[in-house]
């Protein structure tokens, strides 16, 4: 158990820059998830702090002790691959005892150690297996239990429910946040999957081409996103993005279409005219509103209890809302519930919040 | 799902195997034939009339302490190129895994050896130690090392083992590098996180997951060092001093091609035939279990 500082990291491999400085830090017992679109540097991240990778610039602390030159080994740390990366001349045992084998800790801890990590896993029965002999679920298990069994200051996870079913996948997450939480013991764990994210995580870091863009609890994140992109990767379907401008004072917004939408939470700063980008989340639109923009419904998926619509307003501009039960209609009227709008700033889509 | 070609009648079966089934035939089948017939046979010393005399030949060879002798040469020898060989190539291969920058320059020049004929590499030995125009023969007598390996029979005996080692480094350090690269590096990375050092991980990790290729390669050094030194010894040594590098392969030159006994040296062949038959079936079995771990 211990607190995580990672300081200024910033990785180049070549003349590619894959990190810009990150700056993060990790409460005791607490799991931070790191999730971003493929290759936007969290493996790389996790691995700068497994030490598996050297940082071009910055610092990583472990319980407040600069580790950034120790070798992996020194860092007290465990890490669950996306390929679980098992031993495969080893049983499951020998997978789970080797790092206690290595830092000399006696027989009868390593076996009792083992087999309470394995029961805690429910893989006490395979223990005599070779990795081989194992599902991908399993395997999954035996790499969390080699981590465990461990106990070390941090755990790393790197994508390691990704090459499960849905169905196990659900299962595992709830799993290992379970686990983590009895043990509390520090993660960082990494997914593209902003399901898993929102899960898992007490708190997200959002990452974006080598930048964090957001760190929050996930309500933060989700009610509040920092920029255009967070706003659209968290959440699903995405936040609807729409052109406009800011109107009354900065009280309102007038979208590109025409229709004019009061920003219920308070007036942004800004002249009246300067571009922005108004968000709006599908669930947050009202079929049939008085201040309703008319769509055209090109798609409509229903999922059972709700229905997600695809369409285009008449000015060309795409939307998606999702209401519940079955909508059949071709043209709605929607509107957006009232300080459900979220404003960014057209060029640099940061987020501008009521003054 | 395996797809097979199945042909309708014989004609173009045998057709089509009837070239193979030749060479193997005529260069193989008919003269091991006759190694097995002569060695039952005696001849006399002018090859002017032969007798059948059973399984004479081997008794005379088994019980030959000359015969003995050359057998621990053999042993001695392919052990040791075997052991050398392999060493150094897993040295390299390793070296070679770690290597980023003029990794490629690094491995061409180590699989060069083995394009080289095994005369030819004999003699470029032969000039580094030769006692009075090779290079390292003469340091070895300047700085008051006795080095002759035309009278000492134990560095006779050392200096083919190095050049036949050498030219099978080369063979070896490609299968290593493979079976190097075929471990997957989340492997490695996770040993070193559970704390293992790079001695440690050597030991614990790549080592028995290159075993299979390991076993593979002693296997093909043995064989070797038995059958493909011939060129090796002929060129450095002659099997002398007195008989101190004469190995089996090399006796039954000797005997056959040299003394003109026949019976005899078709007899030696005949025991090398049943060793390397029975040296490849220990091969197909082991390579038959897929799974080695
Ligand atoms: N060893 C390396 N050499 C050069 N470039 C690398 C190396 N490792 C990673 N990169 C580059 O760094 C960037 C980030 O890679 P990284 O593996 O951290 O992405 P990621 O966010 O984990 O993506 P994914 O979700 O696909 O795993 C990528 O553009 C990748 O091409
Ligand atoms: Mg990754």
């Amino acid at each position: 158990m211990a607190s995580l500082d990672i300081q200024g990291v910033r990785k180049s491999f070549g003349a590619t820059k894959v990190l810009h400085g990150i700056d993060l830090a990790v409460r005791d017992g607490e799991m931070v998830v790191i999730v971003g679109a493929s290759g936007c540097g969290k493996s790389t991240l996790l691995r700068i702090v497994a030490g598996l990778e050297t940082a071009t610039d910055g610092k990583v602390l472990i319980e407040g002790q600069d580790v950034t030159p120790l070798e992996p080994a020194d860092r007290d740390i465990a890490m669950v691959f996306q390929t679980y990366a098992l031993y495969p001349h080893m049983t499951v045992f020998d997978n789970m005892a080797y790092g206690l084998k290595i830092r000399g800790v006696p027989k009868a801890e390593i076996a009792a150690r083992v087999k309470e990590a394995a029961e805690m896993l429910s893989i006490a029965q395979l223990l005599d297996r070779k990795p081989r002999q194992l599902s991908g679920g399993q395997r999954q298990r035996v790499a969390m239990g080699r981590a465990i069994v461990r106990h070390p200051k941090l755990f790393l996870f790197d994508e390691p429910l990704s090459n499960l079913d849905a169905k196990l996948r659900v299962q595992m997450r709830a799993e290992i946040r379970r686990l983590q939480k009895r043990l509390s013991v520090t993660s960082l764990f990494v997914t593209h999957d902003q399901v898993e994210a929102m899960t898992l995580g007490d708190r997200l870091v959002v990452m974006h081409e080598g930048r964090a863009a957001q760190v929050g609890t996930p309500m933060e994140v989700w009610s509040r996103p920092a920029d255009t992109y967070v706003a659209t990767f968290i959440g699903s379907p995405a936040m609807n993005l729409l052109p406009g401008t800011l109107e009354q004072g900065g009280a309102a917004v007038r979208l590109a279409g025409g229709a004019l939408w009061p920003l219920a939470d308070g007036a942004r700063p800004g002249a009246d005219g300067t571009k922005v980008t108004i968000g709006i989340r599908p669930e947050h639109l009202t079929v049939d509103g008085a201040e309703g923009v008319a769509m055209v419904v090109e798609l409509a998926e229903p999922l059972g209890s709700e229905t997600v619509l695809h369409g285009r307003l008449p000015d060309g501009t795409a939307l998606t809302a999702r209401v519940p039960g079955a909508a059949a209609a071709e043209r709605l009227s929607l509107t957006p519930d009232a300080g459900a709008l979220h404003v960014f700033d057209a060029g640099t889509g940061k987020r501008i919040d009521p003054a | 799902m395996q797809k097979k070609v199945i042909f309708r009648g014989v004609a173009l079966p045998v057709a089509l195997l009837l070239p193979q089934l030749l060479i193997t035939g005529i260069f193989f089948f008919w003269p091991a034939g006759q190694a097995v017939w002569s060695s039952f046979l005696r001849e006399d010393a002018f090859g002017l009339s032969r007798e059948f005399v059973g399984f004479e030949n081997f008794v005379d060879v088994l019980t030959d302490p000359n015969y003995l002798t050359v057998v621990w040469n053999t042993a001695v020898f392919s052990v040791s190129v075997a052991v050398l060989a392999m060493a150094v190539a897993l040295f390299l291969a390793v070296q070679a895994d770690k290597a980023i920058r003029a990794a490629t320059a690094f491995k061409t020049l180590l699989i060069w050896p083995y394009a080289v004929a095994p005369a030819v590499a004999a003699v470029l030995w032969l000039f580094l130690f030769h006692p009075q125009i090779g290079i390292f023969g003469r340091m070895l007598n300047n700085a008051g090392i006795m080095w002759d390996y035309k009278i000492n029979g134990g560095q006779a005996m050392t200096l083919v083992i190095i050049a036949a080692a050498w030219k099978q480094v080369s063979y070896n350090f490609i299968f290593f590098l493979a079976g190097l690269q075929s471990i997957p590096k989340n492997v490695l990375e996770a040993a070193a996180i559970d704390g293992a050092r790079p001695f440690r991980r050597f030991w614990t990790i790549i080592f028995p997951l290159i075993s299979p290729t390991t076993f593979f390669l002693l296997v093909v050094n043995l064989v070797y060092a038995f059958f493909d030194t011939f060129g090796t010894i002929h060129a450095l040594t002659q099997g002398g001093p007195g008989l101190s590098t004469t190995t089996l392969i090399y006796k039954v030159y000797v005997d056959g091609v040299q003394n003109l006994n026949f019976g005899s040296s078709a007899a030696q062949s005949v025991i090398l035939m049943v060793l390397v038959m029975a040296m490849t079936a220990i091969q197909f079995r082991f390579i038959e279990r897929k799974v080695h771990y």
